[in-house]
Formats: C-alpha cells, sequence, structure tokens
C-alpha cells in the first residue's frame, strides 16, 4: 500500500489489486476514519477526502494503513437481480476473440457473481468486476452513442449504461432495469459493494 | 424551474428571464458525497465571488446564485428585491443608469436588469435577496453539465422563483474585492499524485514555462496549451478519483485544469493539483489567458528563475509515507 497526497486536502491510496480496493472500500465504508468526507474506490486506489478542521492527512493516513493490513474482501452487502436479453450488436465480435460459443458466452454472464468496484464515467454506471474475468478488448472505435440499459464488456469489467452516452464498450445485451433514478434513495441502484446477479431473459 | 408555482398571484418574489447571455446556470455549493455514484460535485465555479454575492444581499453564503458566463443577462423582477453581481465586473443597466459589480443594487417591481459584457473575467454571480428557490436536486440546486443533473441552464421565458428574505439587509454600499485580472495568473499547485509518470524535463516545464487557456474550456475543466509535458513511463492508469483543481495530462502531453463539473474519475495521470483558493481565479480566466504554476508555499512569483529547482523541493510533499 502507498498512500499519495493530491492537492491539499485528499489521500490516494494505491493498492496492488482489484479485491484489495473492495476490501479497504468495505472497511472505510464500515468505519470511516473522523474527518473523512468520502471515500471514492478506483481500479487501483481509494481516494479520501478529508475535512482538514477535523483531522489532518498524516493522521487519515495512519488509520488507513492500519485498517488495509486487516481489511479482507466482504462478501456483497445485497445482490440485485438485472433481467438481461443477450443480443447486443457486438456479441459475435466477443464470440470471435473469447473462443466462446453464444450459450457458454451467456452462461459464464448470468453464472458469475459479478459486485460493483466502483463508479464513475456517469451517474449510476457500476464497473462490475468477478474472479472469473474474462480479458476483452474495448472497440476500435467507440460509439456515439450506446443506447440506456446496454450491457457491455471491456478489459476485466462488466457494466450497463444508465443512458444514452457515447461508450467503447462492447456491447452484448440490453435491460429494462432503471439503474439510476434521482427520485430513488439512493438513486444508483449500483453502488460500490453491491453484488450483481444477470438473469438471461430467453 | 418552469413550472414554478409562487404562493399568491401578485406576491411572487421572481425574476422573468429575458435574456441569457452564451451561458447562464443555477449554482450552489454543489452537491458533495455523492462521487461514488458516479456523480461529481458540481456548485459554483468561483465559489469565493459565489459567497461574496450572497452576503452582499444578506443571504446564507451558500444560497442559490445564478452564474452568467460573459454576461448577457438580462432579467425583469416581478418584485422589489435586492440583487449583488459580483466575480467578474459585468455592468448592470437598469434604465438608463449603468451599475458596477459588488455592489447591493435595489431592483423595483417591473424593473430590468440587463449584464453587459465584463471588460475582464469569465463569470458574474447574480445573487438575489432571498436566494434563487428552483427545485433542489440531491441537496443542490446546482446544474452540473457533465452529468446532466440539476436545473437546465436558463432559457428564454424561464421564470427563475426566489424565495423569502430573511434577518436584515447588510447594510453596506460596496464590498472592496480583487476583481479577475486580465494578464497573466499565478495559481499555487501540489505536484502529484501522479508526478513520478513524467519526466523531470516535465516537471521543470510545468513550474516554469507558462500555459495558454484554451477555447476548449467550460465548466468541466479548462485544456491549456503550453510545453509538452513528457512521460517517463507507457502505459495506461486505471482509472482513479480526482478532484477539482487536478491538472491532467491526456496522452499529447497537454494539461487540462479540472473544475467544478469535473469527471468524478479519470483515466489519465494528474501531475499537480491547483489549491483550492486558486481554482477560483482559474475558473475567472479567459481563453488567451496564461497560466502560471508555482509549488505551494514558494514565495517566487512571476517570471521564470533561469536555473532548475533541486528536485527534492518537490518530492517531499508527494508522498506522505
Amino acid at each position: 500500500m502507498q498512500i499519495l497526497t493530491v492537492g491539499e486536502r485528499a489521500l490516494l491510496v494505491e493498492l496492488d489489486d482489484l479485491d484489495s480496493v473492495l476490501a479497504l472500500a468495505s472497511a472505510l465504508r464500515a468505519q470511516p476514519p473522523a474527518g473523512v468526507l468520502e471515500c471514492l474506490p478506483g481500479a487501483r486506489t481509494v481516494l479520501l477526502h478529508c475535512d482538514l478542521d477535523r483531522t489532518t492527512l498524516r493522521a487519515v493516513a495512519d488509520a488507513v494503513r492500519g485498517m488495509g493490513s486487516t481489511a479482507r474482501p466482504e462478501p456483497p452487502s445485497e445482490v440485485v437481480e438485472i433481467l438481461a436479453c443477450y443480443d447486443g450488436p457486438d456479441i459475435d465480435d466477443v464470440l470471435t476473440s473469447t473462443g466462446m460459443t453464444r450459450n457458454e458466452l451467456i452462461g459464464w454472464h448470468t453464472r458469475t457473481e459479478w459486485q460493483v468496484a466502483f463508479c464513475g464515467f456517469a451517474p449510476g454506471f457500476g464497473y462490475l468486476v468477478t474472479p472469473h474475468a474474462l480479458s476483452i478488448p474495448r472497440r476500435s472505435t467507440p460509439r456515439t452513442s450506446v443506447p440506456a440499459g446496454s450491457i457491455g464488456l471491456a478489459g476485466e469489467f462488466s457494466g450497463v449504461y444508465p443512458r444514452a452516452s457515447p461508450g467503447g464498450w462492447q456491447l452484448i445485451g440490453r435491460t429494462t432495469a432503471t439503474l439510476f433514478d434521482l427520485d430513488a434513495d439512493p438513486p444508483a441502484l449500483l453502488r460500490p459493494g453491491v453484488g450483481v446477479r444477470f438473469v438471461d431473459c430467453r | 424551474m418552469r413550472d414554478a408555482s409562487p404562493a399568491e398571484p401578485g406576491d411572487e418574489r421572481r425574476l422573468l428571464v429575458l435574456h441569457t447571455g452564451p451561458l447562464t446556470t443555477v449554482q450552489d455549493a454543489g452537491r458533495p458525497g455523492f462521487a461514488q455514484l458516479g456523480i461529481g460535485r458540481s456548485g459554483a465555479a468561483d465559489r469565493g465571488s459565489h459567497r461574496l454575492a450572497n452576503r452582499l444581499v444578506g443571504n446564507l453564503e451558500d444560497d442559490a446564485t445564478l452564474e452568467v458566463t460573459l454576461g448577457g443577462l438580462v432579467v425583469r423582477a416581478d418584485h422589489d428585491l435586492l440583487i449583488a453581481v459580483t466575480g467578474a465586473p459585468a455592468p448592470i443597466t437598469v434604465g438608463a443608469i449603468v451599475h458596477g459589480a459588488n455592489a447591493p443594487l435595489a431592483l423595483r417591481s417591473g424593473e430590468v436588469a440587463a449584464l453587459g459584457s465584463p471588460p475582464r473575467g469569465m463569470r458574474s454571480y447574480v445573487a438575489v435577496r432571498g436566494g434563487v428557490r428552483v427545485q433542489a436536486v440531491l441537496g443542490s440546486r446546482s446544474t452540473d453539465l457533465l452529468s446532466g443533473i440539476g436545473p437546465d441552464p436558463l432559457r428564454v421565458g424561464d421564470i427563475v422563483p426566489i424565495g423569502t428574505a430573511y434577518g436584515a439587509a447588510p447594510d453596506l454600499d460596496l464590498a472592496a474585492v480583487a476583481e479577475p485580472t486580465e494578464g497573466e495568473l499565478t495559481l499555487s499547485v501540489r505536484v502529484g499524485p501522479r508526478a513520478d509518470w513524467f519526466t523531470d524535463t516535465a516537471m521543470h516545464a510545468l513550474l516554469h514555462d507558462r500555459y495558454e487557456v484554451t477555447g476548449e474550456s467550460n465548466r468541466v475543466g479548462m485544456r491549456l496549451s503550453g510545453p509538452i509535458l513528457e512521460r517517463s513511463r507507457p502505459g495506461e492508469l486505471p482509472s482513479e478519483g480526482m478532484v477539482v483543481g487536478a491538472l491532467q495530462v491526456s496522452p499529447d502531453g497537454q494539461p487540462t485544469l479540472f473544475l467544478a463539473d469535473h469527471p468524478v474519475t479519470g483515466g489519465y495521470p494528474v501531475i499537480a493539483v491547483v489549491d483550492r483558493a486558486d481554482v477560483d481565479a482559474a475558473a475567472q480566466a479567459r481563453p488567451g489567458q496564461h497560466l502560471r504554476f508555482r509549488p505551494a508555499g514558494d514565495p517566487a512569483v512571476g517570471p521564470a528563475p533561469s536555473s532548475r529547482p533541486a528536485k527534492t523541493t518537490m518530492e517531499p510533499s508527494a508522498f506522505i509515507t
């Protein structure tokens, strides 16, 4: 674990792998050190915004270092099911690049236990990870508009576009689930730590 | 905001929008606490000017104001209202009289106030006594142009509801403030968190050369143009959290200075972060203006010293361990 300062009032905790990120982020959510306003996991990092009226960066760094050595990956706090129709426009490309059959790909995507590692890109867009990850290259040319509800793969991640937006992920399916709703509390269905299971609509 | 429903006809405290200028949005202190859902903080780009405008009319510091980009806003008061304009010093014309910025200004019901083009700076803040009371979203009335959350930018014909004034109006004529400059700006930075992704030459250029604000600038960030910031290592940075003031360097070696609506995560390395207090000044810089960056705590301001800095001056702050 390495802890870097980010400007005057934030720390970036750098970890070796995504499992360590999930573990530390989960420990921080359960027991945030005093004066930590917000903790934001990334792919290999956790960013901590600190209230310098209540703490110092050094005190937070010491607290995090103590937690980091004992944090263990936690099972998802809750698991949401997402009904998925696997008819995305890139599914044939993914079958070619992985050498899988359509049924194998769907079986892998639906049987895998996904967990939201972190959010970003757009409100409610969760980067989903699994111990059984494939490595899928992004599209060489990103689409200018990906429809809301599109289910994609990129690198070690899967994800669902909460709304229409540009995007370079390989689209394998779609869902009608509402991923982001400002009137809901919390507004995002997929939050760091939440587990996800895709259910084949057939 | 178009279906605002004030209490009693004839008793509405509101502004009618007659012209918007290039861009006018509602802003307050933003919506902190949602970054892990992919929602940035947003809020006034120049928070100091936003707060001052509120203080001038006796509001709470973080009541919502109107953030007017490069002037051009014209509003009609449908009630007797007290307003103040801060930030970019747009002249305010009411009837035949032109008023200055940074002073409270009483509008009578039916009067029209027109913000002219500010001679310096990018963003003016219009506070109205009682505060702008459009519908709050996730605890904030700010428009986040990146995520699309919050009220839409103002349009002609919009009715802006104004809250009820509380407390006594402040008794002052003019706030003495330093207005935005049109010259070169020097901003304090803390190097890192990804200073080690760049060559010594790049770090020297960042801290001793100047960077021009380009036209590709908005509330999300300001694309800067200057000496190429060369990387010392290849590869991609896994997505990580971003902060306001971050100088993120894209693969072409040019930095972008993140402002209020910046993305919550990014995949390019951040070479340094501008101090929060100096982000306000940056948010007032116009395309064509030049920025210089100096390490926080370094008293040197102005032209670059000719000698290379000792490398150790920047390293201790980058690692807390």
